[in-house]
């Protein structure tokens, strides 16, 4: 049966954008919103209606108008989103619209996370600051204060034209693929309990609907989707983290594997090579290699050689880097040098060592593995990660006493809290 | 329409290498992107060229009363060195014109709609 939180969940982006078109004020179309939702609560417990869009958004219109009507010798004249043309009907695209508000690239990407959770998906401010590791009264001051800006600034209320979609959509993405990031992680360390990849592959859902010319949506809901079917078997009975390599993939969810595999191969199919299509097309050969040694890893690392075009950035550099060191005959101390070269831009970034630790390990190397486990294990404050490099460390060869490093010892309990600052 | 003032940040070595010639290439480029405003829909209110900010004097609230310093007030490596005011239908084309605006930085400030009684 349909529960009123799905029905809320499914409609809130249609109800506060199209409640957006008549404000014409983000923040007051989110409290007519959340109103409606407060009636539909006490009005709805013997079901749900037939229309439950058509419930809440007339609700939230009904409201609005009310308070508009109210304040309208107050209200300080601001018209802030802009004025829709006569043919510009509110329509199914209005949460498209939505979404591109809330990604403008005159917000920081933290505030376009925090509106799009917000505004998009409904999600309270407690679930966002657990995304943005931050406290509520931050995330609360940061949607504020970004609403004041998509405000006083007029961000326009509307899909980019043609000729910035690409830019612009690319946005959207980052956040939609940092949303599903953050929930893949969250799950694994029960820092949270909110659907976020859910979240997540609702938003990528819907840019697949409401774009059926773009590539890059197709291509990241197929990156979701094949990274979910492995989902289970990510950790072990324990809750601890399983490597790709180890992992038991009889367990793996074909269904899921081939319909990830066929939005990533569609969107490649287009032949723009766009980051997520490339990203997905890496877990795609990851996702049909019978075994980690059967991997076909000459396309894997042709993969990250285009993903380096289209995206180039160290960390995609040192994934290369790690594909390369599986090829037949890989020259692992030329592999080695190459991860050092990026150590510089990967400052802080603990699968640098860990890298460096399995490359030195095959090598027969296990004191230096050994020591760069430990660079590992100093840079994450996840406990779940920090139980595997422990775990790394000592199956090493030689095993060697993993001193000072409990997981989730005090230290580092004390460097999560105090790591991040609050703003 | 909103409005916007476009701040523009430089560096201030063309002030000591500047000759005739390059005002006038200057001059053309601030003509061009004028042109480009108006194509764009939108239009420039207001604007000008500021001598460089050393020949600036800033005066400061203080304890002692207010208190008269050499200089700009905030003193940068590229400075405010002009300024234009320009009517524009939303941030989207704000910012594509402050792509096209011969400066080396832009900053984008929207101006403050105050209540028609303010005055």
């Amino acid at each position: 049966m349909t529960t009123p939180e799905d029905v809320f969940r499914r409609t809130w982006p249609i109800v506060v954008a199209s409640t957006a078109r008549l404000t014409k004020d983000l923040d007051l179309a989110e409290d007519c919103a959340q109103e409606a939702v407060e009636r539909a609560l006490l009005t709805w417990p013997d079901g749900v209606p037939d229309n439950p869009v058509g419930w809440l958004t007339t609700t939230a219109h009904r409201i609005a108008l009310d308070r508009l009507r109210r304040e309208a010798t107050l209200r300080r004249k601001l018209p802030l989103l802009i004025e829709p043309a006569a043919d510009d009907a509110p329509g199914p695209t209005d949460p498209l619209r939505l979404v591109f508000t809330c990604c403008h690239p005159a917000l920081t990407r933290e505030s376009q996370v925090a509106l799009t959770l917000r505004l998009v998906c409904g999600v309270d401010v407690a679930a966002i600051a657990a995304v943005l590791l931050t406290g509520e009264a931050g995330v609360a001051r940061r949607i504020t204060r970004a609403k004041r800006k998509i405000a006083a600034a007029r961000i326009p209320f509307r899909v980019p034209p043609d000729d910035e979609l690409p830019a612009r959509l690319d946005a959207v993405l980052k956040v939609v693929h940092l949303v599903h990031t953050a929930g893949h992680v969250g799950s694994r360390t029960g820092l949270q309990d909110t659907d976020l990849t859910g979240r997540a592959k609702g938003l990528a859902r819907m840019l697949v609907r409401l774009l059926p010319d773009e590539p890059e949506p197709q291509a990241l809901l197929g990156l979701i989707l094949l990274t979910e079917a492995r989902g289970p078997a990510r950790t072990d009975s324990d809750g601890d983290l399983v490597l790709l390599a180890d992992q038991d993939r009889s367990t793996w969810d074909r269904p899921l594997i081939r319909r990830g595999l066929a939005l990533s191969t569609a969107a490649l199919r287009r032949g723009r090579n766009g980051r997520f299509a490339l990203q997905a097309a890496v877990a795609g050969l990851h996702a049909v290699a019978p075994t980690w040694a059967e991997t076909d890893w000459a396309q894997v690392v042709t993969t990250y050689d285009a993903l380096m075009r289209a995206w180039p950035s160290p960390v995609v550099a040192l994934n290369r880097e790690a594909a390369r060191s599986r090829l037949p005959g890989a020259d692992l101390n030329a592999v080695l040098c190459k991860i050092d070269d990026l150590a510089p831009a990967l400052a802080g970034y603990p699968y640098l060592p860990a890298a460096r630790a399995d490359v030195l390990a095959r090598l027969g190397r296990s004191t230096d593995a050994a020591a760069a486990y430990d660079d590992a294990l100093a840079l994450t404050t996840n406990p779940v990660e920090q139980r595997f490099l422990a775990r790394r460390h000592t199956e090493l060869a030689t095993p060697e006493p993993v001193a000072g490093r409990v997981p989730g010892s005090a230290r580092a309990v004390r460097r999560r809290a105090g790591g991040r600052r609050p703003e | 329409m909103a409005r916007y003032v476009f701040l523009m940040f430089d560096a201030e070595d063309w002030y000591d290498t500047a000759d005739e010639h390059s005002v006038v290439d200057e001059m053309r480029l601030h003509e061009e992107f004028m042109a480009a405003v108006r194509e764009a829909g939108a239009e420039v209110v207001g604007g000008e060229a500021l001598e460089r900010s050393s020949t600036a004097t800033t005066v400061r609230r203080s304890e002692g009363g207010p208190l008269v310093t050499d200089g700009p007030f905030v003193d940068t490596k590229e400075a405010l060195g002009g300024f234009y005011v320009i009517d524009a239908p939303d941030l989207d084309v704000a910012l594509r014109l402050a792509k096209a605006c011969p400066a080396g930085n832009v900053e984008v400030r929207p101006v403050m709609e105050l209540p028609d009684d303010a005055g």
